[in-house]
């Protein structure tokens, strides 16, 4: 064991060790963190002024917010926003999973066309597009089906076929349909090449391919993204008021209107928002988990 | 090598022979197939040897059509690999008729490649639910027995990143095995593993070796080609400079490069 180099060993004669005293506990000192502490007050006293400020000044006026929170022309209101979001996220990512295949296919037509209106409705404001659905009828009085370019078969009046309801709905679509083919198309390219080459390799087909190994993979990096676009869909709908339609912002600024209570009713409108965006999160928690299948992470 | 003998009748129809005829391939401007020729008979093993880039991935990549040729054929048991013949036309083949061919022919990747989300024994059950319509209770005890085969009986509800790489690539032989292809094709299946992983993989391909089934093994493994190929065939530069019996190839290379390499990795 020993490094010098010793006499020989005719005269190792093993000691023993002379006895060291036991070593003693130590004991750790965390660091102190005096302003820390500090900030935590700060902050503590700022949100109990808040506090203090909701439960104590009569501007809130909390009995007019529990005496319309619930009703019967609001919850009519919170079902039709709900409908505008469903169909609208329904159809939005119906037309954008066709356009994200459309930008990934081999077909350069198909590529610009689909890069084109992603770039157009990327470009044009909700709200400016939402009038020009609104006014469509001023465009094209009937739509017809028949022969492009030549006569029709069947023709409808636009506002009896489109509709308010629809008009909102398919403006909401087109626009939520280019954020959503970008989010699809990203969610495809995460997947690894070699996920496909496998598929091929197997002789899966095609269609079978982009079910049960494309999609299901995509999924993970396309559902945080599409929860967000749902959410901001969701409180999107309150653009729609600019149209006259029954949703939740429109109705609660006709009861303001009406009866002048206007903090209260904001305050009945965000309840509903913040209570719906909180079960919508809640849904993604557990959509998510089901995707996550096999993974590590 | 180059006498194409008919296959052995004991082999039965389970094996396939494959014949590569000029086969030309560029990526851009680099010509990475100048013209292969090789014939391997039904239940032979041919290990592809050659420095890396001199195209011996891609010419197995070929062989199931992962990779397009720009010139000349390939077929397996007499039929052309993605393309039709009428007269002297060579008509591409539709993606559904390509998957179809490429149900009898077993592919192993370098990184194993399988699916991350699906089970162990879903894996495997895939390609014959989907690709050949067999029931699934029969394709999942077929699965069963495959999984002992290569050693993971046990491992059939797991997820393929519960496993080692070993492990991993053992499943995606027996996922390639399901197909009961007459034709199994590795591209480097143990490059990708860590050194005292190897061992476990190379045995299982030994056993199927044993079995008779043709098999194209693109591989730096000089120890398992000596042992089990029936013919190494030594690329460099795109094109098949040397190919015999691993005795001849291994331990007498009539070629400068072959020597070179060889001195390089043995």
């Amino acid at each position: 064991m020993s490094l010098t180099s010793d006499p020989p060993a005719t005269e190792s004669v093993v000691k023993d060790p002379p006895p060291t005293p036991p070593a003693p506990a130590l004991v750790v000192v965390p660091v102190r963190h005096p302003w820390r502490w500090a900030a935590v007050a700060a902050t503590a006293v700022l949100l109990a002024q808040f506090g203090h400020g909701l439960v104590t000044n009569p501007g809130w006026e909390w009995d007019v917010f529990a005496a319309f929170f619930t009703t019967e022309t609001i919850l009519q209101a919170v079902w039709v926003t709900l409908q505008l979001t469903f169909h609208g996220t329904a159809l939005g990512f119906a037309i954008g999973i066709v356009l994200a295949f459309m930008r990934l296919s081999a077909s350069p037509f198909l590529r610009s066309v689909a890069f084109a209106y992603i770039w157009a409705f990327r470009s044009i404001p909700l709200i400016v597009q939402l009038l020009f659905w609104f006014n469509l009828a001023y465009l094209y009085e009937e739509l017809s089906i028949g022969i492009p370019f030549g006569p029709g078969f069947v023709s409808f009046d636009t506002m009896g076929l489109v509709g308010e309801m629809g008009a909102a709905v398919l403006g909401l679509a087109l626009h939520q349909a280019a954020y959503a083919a970008e989010i699809v198309r990203g969610g495809v390219l995460a997947v690894d090449e070699g996920q496909l080459e496998a598929a091929a390799s197997l002789g899966i087909p095609r269609l079978r391919q982009v079910r049960r190994i494309v999609l299901p993979q995509a999924m993970r990096s396309i559902l945080p993204n599409a929860a967000n676009e749902i959410i901001s869909l969701f409180k999107g709908t309150s653009i729609v008021s600019v149209m006259a339609i029954g949703e939740l912002f429109y109705q609660v600024q006709v009861v303001y209107g009406r009866n002048g209570r206007v903090v209260p009713l904001l305050m009945v409108a965000t309840a509903w928002y913040v209570l719906l965006t909180t079960a919508l999160s809640v849904v993604q928690h557990y959509v998510e988990r089901h995707y996550a299948k096999g993974s590590v992470r | 090598m180059s006498s194409v003998t008919t296959a052995d009748p004991a082999a039965g129809t389970a094996t396939a022979k494959v014949e590569i005829r000029s086969v030309h391939k560029h990526f851009g401007p680099l010509h990475v197939l100048r013209g292969i020729d090789l014939d391997i008979r039904a239940g032979e093993v041919t290990v592809v040897l050659g420095p890396s880039g001199s195209g011996k991935s891609t010419l197995l990549r070929t062989v199931n059509h992962l990779e397009k040729v720009d010139g000349g054929t390939v077929s397996v048991d007499g039929v052309l690999v993605g393309y039709r013949r009428s007269g002297n036309k060579l008509y591409e083949l539709r993606e559904r008729e390509i998957l179809k061919q490429r149900t009898r022919i077993g592919f192993v990747f370098q990184n194993f490649h399988l699916f991350p989300h699906l089970t162990v024994l879903e894996n495997i059950v895939e390609a014959p639910v989907s690709a050949l319509k067999r029931p699934r209770k029969e394709a999942e005890a077929a699965a069963r027995s495959l999984l002992e085969r290569v050693g993971l009986a046990d491992k059939a509800e797991a997820y393929p990143k519960q496993l080692s790489g070993g492990q991993q690539q053992r499943v995606a032989i027996a996922r390639a095995l399901a197909l009961e292809p007459g034709l199994l094709l590795f591209d480097e299946p143990t490059s990708a593993l860590d050194p005292e992983l190897v061992g476990e993989v190379l045995d299982v391909i030994k056993d199927l070796a044993a079995s008779g089934t043709t098999m194209i093994v693109v591989t730096h493994e000089i120890g398992f080609a000596r042992e089990v190929a029936d013919t190494v065939v030594f690329m460099d530069e795109g094109r098949i400079v040397e190919q015999g019996p691993p005795a001849e190839v291994l331990d007498s290379p009539r070629h400068e490069r072959t020597r070179a390499f060889l001195s390089k990795v043995l």
